[in-house]
């Protein structure tokens, strides 16, 4: 009797074995900020994330997919150890996220030593699309130079002479007034770098802007400081004198606060909530259907495409994760269906992409939303590419 | 240029009167009541979320400022009498202790309260504006109604401790409080009063501040850092000494970070500057209270104490 049990017992275990390992699940980790004020963004990644999971039925490949979302506390140490430990003590298979450049900077040493797949969501340090690039890094978002070049181009199609340039004094803050002066032809008349995060007050830079009276003012204030500084550009007395050209300023997260006062300020982006392909139609609707009262922003559809990414890799090597090439090569091809339309890599695993102009309107029903109103340019890759070693 | 100049002043008056108010209250407290108050900027982030929820809740921004600086004098008073009573009489470090507790807990219970997002106040339209105070010189209606305010609020600081009973009570205690104890003065409600003061002084920053700055979790710990500064400048529990000093570094700090990156332009080779600018200027108040602790250690104008 024993000796029968025994033997049932060890072809039950025997058996379930191979079905176990195969409903190991996949782990992602994602990296993002989830508290303080800018956690509106990181709310908006991990729902978007979320969403994107509830439609492949949260399974890649047949395996169930298990995500640990970590919070870097607008940190880059605080984001070095959360990498630290999604590698080490968890053991992730894949890792996702980053909204600043500078914790990215801080945590792709260990993310790239222990040889594990990175999906960037957001964050678009130059030096990662540039000679930091590696095999195991890609990017759903872009890379910083990108859109300010586009609104630099844009800049220049509508008859803009001189620019007076504000941005945050951190990675991301200089590779984007740096990006407006690649493209812009005309003249660069003021540069001027803010404390970042912690100055809130940019009475000192608009009165310098007034002064230099140039034909527009470009500006960068991701998050919440975007609210302030639309804020204090209209109390200065420079809304409808100098206009404002702006990137990454004016969104879903902070066009709720900002309200009139951004009413006819132009920014570029990569996405737009209203592009005309079939996966974005179901993103955006799916979205405010699940979460009431919120619009997913640019990052929120950079975090679902990052989520389809990393399913269309699993789904080409059939689930199984040790084929560390065959991920590799299943990741460059970039197989899936886009919120952005169509979606392919550089060789630095940078989307060539498009640039829209989009503008803040009031719709029908009172809300403010975001309406893409052009395209500046159509598969513009990115000005490092060429210092990325890969073919 | 000049315009430039003169905005930047203006700014400058701007930026230290707010301090000034944040300033008074703490050297208030640290002087009569010897209380290192970490707390003072939760105080100020009270008075900013209490000013952006009554004002959307009455619909008028200058009744749910009033509502919000008796709100915040009502907390100020309560916090002083559940938990700053302990710390009297005991070591600095247990105040720094004691208060950076209190900092947790307020932080803690705003989020619970009102949510980790942080709130927004809106300005009404008739501030919203810019008046021209100069020919050719524009400046917002709003920055220039903080700074009417702040100097009305330092002109009844200033009578109420010169030219009043208590005003007197609060000028022996700085300057001796075993004596005023020993006199039979009821300390006890003097003690309260004057951290009530110092909270709705606080208050008062916070709600002025928040249209154009910010109302978010722990948005007084860094300006509190600045408001310590200007206290050792200004000397421990002198107002008159908070006042000079919180206008000193106002100045410094703005007029720095106009003009400091300039300056080091013509000495340095652009890139450099455009890298080293920011974190100098960011420097130049830092350096003047060192300066000052090593010419004048007691502060510029520090209450006489035994």
């Amino acid at each position: 009797m024993r000796k029968t049990l025994l033997a049932a017992g060890t072809a039950l275990l025997l058996a379930a074995g191979p079905a176990m390992a195969q409903q190991k699940p996949i782990k992602i980790g994602f990296v993002s900020t989830f508290s303080g004020p800018v956690a509106v963004i990181g709310n908006d990644m991990r729902n978007s994330f979320e969403l994107a999971l509830d439609h492949m039925g949260r399974k890649m490949a047949g395996r169930p997919v298990e995500v640990i979302y970590e919070d870097d506390g607008f940190k880059p140490e605080v984001g070095k150890q959360k990498t630290d430990k999604l590698i080490e003590a968890d053991h992730v298979d894949f890792i996702a996220g980053y909204i600043w450049s500078n914790v990215l900077l801080a945590s792709l040493k260990p993310v790239v030593d222990s040889k594990t797949f990175m999906v960037i969501a957001n964050a678009g340090a130059s030096q990662v699309a540039g000679e930091l690039c590696s095999p195991y890094v890609f990017s759903t978002s872009w890379q910083n130079d990108q859109t300010p070049e586009a609104m630099g181009m844009y800049m220049n199609q509508k008859g803009v002479k001189s620019v007076f340039l504000i941005g945050p004094n951190y990675a991301a803050g200089k590779d984007m007034l740096d990006g407006v002066t690649h493209t812009f032809k005309g003249k660069i008349v003021g540069r001027e770098l803010t404390t970042w995060p912690s100055q809130l007050d940019f009475s000192a830079e608009l009165a310098k802007a007034k002064a230099a009276n140039p034909d527009a003012i470009f500006v960068f204030y991701p998050g919440k400081a975007g609210v302030q500084f639309l804020t204090q550009y209209a109390q200065a007395g420079l809304k409808g004198n100098i206009p404002l050209y702006t990137a990454f300023t004016i969104d879903e997260t902070s066009l709720p606060l900002q309200k009139d006062l951004a009413l006819g300020v132009p920014g570029a982006q990569e996405w737009v909530n209203d592009l005309p392909n079939a996966a974005n139609k179901k993103f955006v609707a799916d979205y405010i259907q699940k979460y009431p009262g919120h619009r997913p922003s640019f990052y929120g559809a950079q975090s679902y495409d990052a989520a389809n990414l990393i399913a269309s890799a699993v789904a080409a090597v059939k689930g199984n994760l040790s084929d560390k090439e065959a991920l590799r090569k299943a990741f460059e091809k970039a197989d899936f269906k886009s919120v952005r339309g169509g979606f392919k890599f550089g060789n630095n695993h940078i989307p060539i992409q498009n640039f829209y102009l989009q503008e803040a309107v009031k719709d029908a029903k009172g809300d403010y939303v975001l309406k893409t109103v052009a395209t500046i340019v159509k598969d513009y890759q990115d000005a490092s590419h060429d210092k990325c070693p890969m073919k | 240029m000049t315009t430039l100049f003169i905005e930047q002043c203006l700014n400058g008056l701007q930026f230290g009167l707010l301090l000034f108010l944040l300033a008074a209250g703490l050297t208030l407290v640290f002087g009569i009541m010897d209380l290192v108050n970490l707390a003072h900027g939760s105080l100020y982030m009270i008075g900013a979320y209490f000013a952006a929820t009554l004002t959307a809740w009455t619909g008028s921004f200058v009744l749910g400022a009033l509502l919000a600086l008796v709100c915040t004098l009502l907390v100020g008073m309560a916090v002083e009498v559940i938990a700053m009573r302990r710390l009297y009489g005991r070591d600095h470090l247990d105040h720094v202790l004691g208060t950076f507790g209190l900092i947790l807990f307020f932080d803690e219970l705003v989020r619970l309260i009102w949510g980790p997002e942080g709130l927004s106040l809106p300005l009404p339209s008739w501030l919203n504006t810019s008046v021209t105070i100069l020919p050719g010189v524009q400046y917002s209606a709003y920055r220039l109604s903080i700074i009417v305010v702040s100097l009305a609020v330092a002109g009844f600081l200033y009578v109420l401790v010169m030219r009043t009973r208590v005003g007197m009570l609060i000028r022996a205690g700085a300057s001796n409080r075993e004596m005023v104890g020993a006199l039979g003065v009821n300390i006890k409600l003097l003690y309260t009063l004057v951290f009530g003061l110092g909270a709705a002084l606080a208050g008062l920053a916070g709600l002025m501040q928040a249209p154009i700055l910010t109302v978010q979790i722990g948005m007084g710990e860094n300006i509190l850092i600045i408001a310590f500064v200007i206290t050792v400048i200004g000397g421990i529990g002198s107002i008159r000494g908070a006042f000079i000093a919180a206008l000193l570094v106002g100045f410094v700090d703005t007029l720095g970070r106009a003009f400091f990156p300039d300056l080091l332009r013509l000495v340095l080779a652009p890139n450099t500057a455009a890298t080293a600018a920011p974190a100098l200027s960011s420097m130049l108040i830092y350096l003047l209270m060192a300066i000052v602790l090593v010419l004048r250690p007691e502060g510029l104008f520090p209450a006489v104490r035994k």
